[in-house]
């Protein structure tokens, strides 16, 4: 054996070895996947699956059990509209001034400070919506319960807004100046020019942002599962209490569910049921970004 | 639109805009205010020092605070050499094929799992499976799978921006693929790398849904077990890995607790809780955005 063939062979077990380490990313998603239908398919063996699709009620702590996904989903529903109703145009917003009027100087400022709103853990943000936001808003609003689904969806919707406008700007500024200046030259104002021409040119990127803060405000746990309230109850009233998919995770996480029960497998339906819409938001979003990074190039 | 009013707002939206994306600002400002006036006078010595107890005013985050390094020391074990080496192969030796664009479709995919959808992975495979039980390695894997596309991802971008002539210098002296990553290419791309660590590291340690999923228990009177103990036998020094196996609780697991308790005492503890939280989480990206500046101004 001469040293060339030693060499070779360290290399090439080298590049085995590194794209092993790729593949366990590979095998991450195949666990994920196999976890939770395995689990879940136990679970549609006791309960059908238009039962779990239809029913309105979510009750699988009580006596009386019924497994209706629609009230969570529902909750579900009600903070992550409240949380892109806060997070999408503010986000748009600063996103616009950022990309077309910010000096490069406020931009260096600005920016690392609001990376610093998403690098807050989420059981600081629930406690400041349970402990800061509920009180502040019972001023306004009398009525409002002290687990509700506004508080939770507006803290939640301010996490947000970075990832919204760090994805809207990268979008923005990837619009090409000579469109601007035909613009310009035709004799826009710069908010004729920031709106009508930039944000349409950069709409495919602007939606994979908001594909993705959805993404998000649909996987948030620890807000949900502090300040929302642990009732499933199908209703879009934004004062009372309800409960998340995430927050029910939680809630039966906390408690000691013996392994193999019917509730314990509550667990990993629940996790399916939120996969699936992530995980179809995610492809989305990467096939928008994909198509935004194409048009200029 | 009449012109006028065109003029009106162009001339206001800056404000506007400004005023807007300095909301995120004032509600930062606000939490960190709430957080410090309810929290401050908890803070002393032995709310380091002392373990959860039903007493509000006697509770402290011992077995918090020594938990949650425990889980990020091993969450690095794994995912640092794990996410790095991922990150060389798709960056440096992957051709454009269906593999590799598969595997960049699932990274980006993993990305943006939500994080309560890994403690299910946990319960069912580490948990349940291996028989790993409620234990520190369980949590540690879980965080490190979690943070493992953030590694990758940065990791590729810090390999991109090494520029290609040195890379060429390096093959032009006849040093192989391997040795022109080991001795070249990662060398310039540490501080960069290093930055993409501590953002994950600091993603890692605010988590606490994929934990309580995995079955963190809240209530932890006692410590892991210490990996190195002094002995009376040569060589005067015991090492065990029977921590790695132990129950834990981290510091947002035991501040959901407090938070969830519906004593005024609590709420207190919980807040001091999150001082301590914050102050390592801002930190940490601090070095993170300061690293960034410096290693942005040196390439330059």
């Amino acid at each position: 054996m001469n040293i060339k063939f030693l060499i070779n062979l360290k290399e090439t077990l080298i590049e085995k070895v590194l794209l092993g380490c790729g593949l366990l990313t590979v095998l991450t998603t195949v666990g994920i996947i196999y976890v939770l239908f395995s689990e879940s398919i136990g679970f549609f063996k006791e309960v059908s699956l238009i039962r779990f699709l239809t029913d309105t009620q979510w009750t699988p702590l009580f006596t009386q059990k019924h497994y209706g996904i629609l009230p969570l989903m529902g909750g579900t529903f009600l903070t992550t509209v409240i949380a892109l109703g806060v997070a999408v145009p503010a986000g748009l917003i600063s996103a616009v001034y950022l990309s077309e009027y910010a000096s490069s100087k406020t931009r260096q400022i600005v920016k690392p400070i609001l990376e610093v709103l998403a690098a807050v853990p989420t059981v600081v943000y629930g406690y400041f919506a349970l402990i800061f936001v509920t009180p502040l808003l019972k001023n306004i609003i009398p009525g409002i319960s002290s687990f509700n689904a506004l508080s939770a969806g507006l803290v939640m919707g301010v996490m947000i807004i970075p990832l919204v406008s760090s994805l809207s700007e990268d979008a923005m500024r990837a619009v090409p100046f000579s469109l601007r200046e035909g613009a310009y030259a035709l004799g826009s104002r710069k908010i004729q020019v920031a709106w009508r021409i930039v944000l349409p040119a950069a709409f495919s990127g602007i939606m994979a942002a908001v594909v993705l803060a959805i993404s998000r405000a649909i996987g948030e746990t620890m807000i949900v599962a502090i300040a929302a309230g642990q009732q499933p109850s199908l209703t879009l009233n934004p004062l009372v209490p309800i409960e998340t998919v995430t927050a029910y995770i939680v809630q039966i996480s906390l408690g000691d569910t013996p392994h193999g029960t019917l509730e314990y497998k509550t667990i990993f339906v629940c996790g399916m049921t939120l996969f699936i819409f992530t995980f179809l938001l995610n492809m989305v979003c990467f096939m928008l970004k994909k198509r935004f990074s194409e048009i200029y190039e | 639109m009449n012109k006028k009013r065109i003029k009106i707002i162009d001339s206001i939206f800056p404000l506007i805009g400004l005023l807007i994306t300095l909301l995120g600002l004032a509600v930062l400002a606000a939490l960190l205010v709430d957080a410090f006036l309810d929290g401050h006078k908890r803070l002393n010595l032995s709310f380091f020092t002392s373990y959860p107890s039903r007493k509000p005013d006697q509770a402290g985050i011992l077995s918090a605070w020594v938990g949650t390094v425990w889980i990020m020391c091993t969450t690095a074990m794994i995912a640092v050499p794990f996410g790095v080496a991922a990150g060389i192969y798709l960056e440096e030796y992957a051709r454009k094929n269906k593999l590799t664009d598969f595997i960049e479709i699932n990274i980006a995919n993993l990305a943006g799992v939500p994080s309560v959808i890994y403690g299910i992975l946990g319960l069912g495979i580490f948990v349940r499976m291996m028989h790993l039980e409620r234990s520190v390695l369980s949590g540690g894997l879980i965080l490190a799978l979690l943070v493992l596309p953030i590694i990758i991802l940065a990791t590729r971008e810090a390999l991109r921006s090494v520029p290609s002539s040195i890379r060429a210098a390096s093959y032009a002296l006849g040093a192989t693929k391997w040795q022109t990553i080991r001795f070249q290419v990662l060398p310039a791309a540490k501080s960069q790398i290093f930055t993409g660590i501590i953002l994950a590291m600091s993603r890692a340690i605010g988590e606490t849904a994929p934990l309580i999923v995995l079955g963190a228990l809240t209530y932890i009177p006692f410590l892991p077990t210490h990996p190195v103990t002094l002995s009376e036998k040569f060589p005067f020094l015991h090492v065990s890995f029977q921590g790695f196996l132990d129950p834990f609780t981290v510091l947002p697991i035991q501040i959901f607790n407090w938070v969830s308790r519906p004593q005024k005492g609590f709420l207190a503890d919980a807040a001091a809780g999150i001082i301590v939280l914050l102050v390592i989480t801002f930190v940490m990206n601090g070095v993170a955005v300061y690293l960034r500046y410096k290693s942005q101004k040196k390439l330059s």
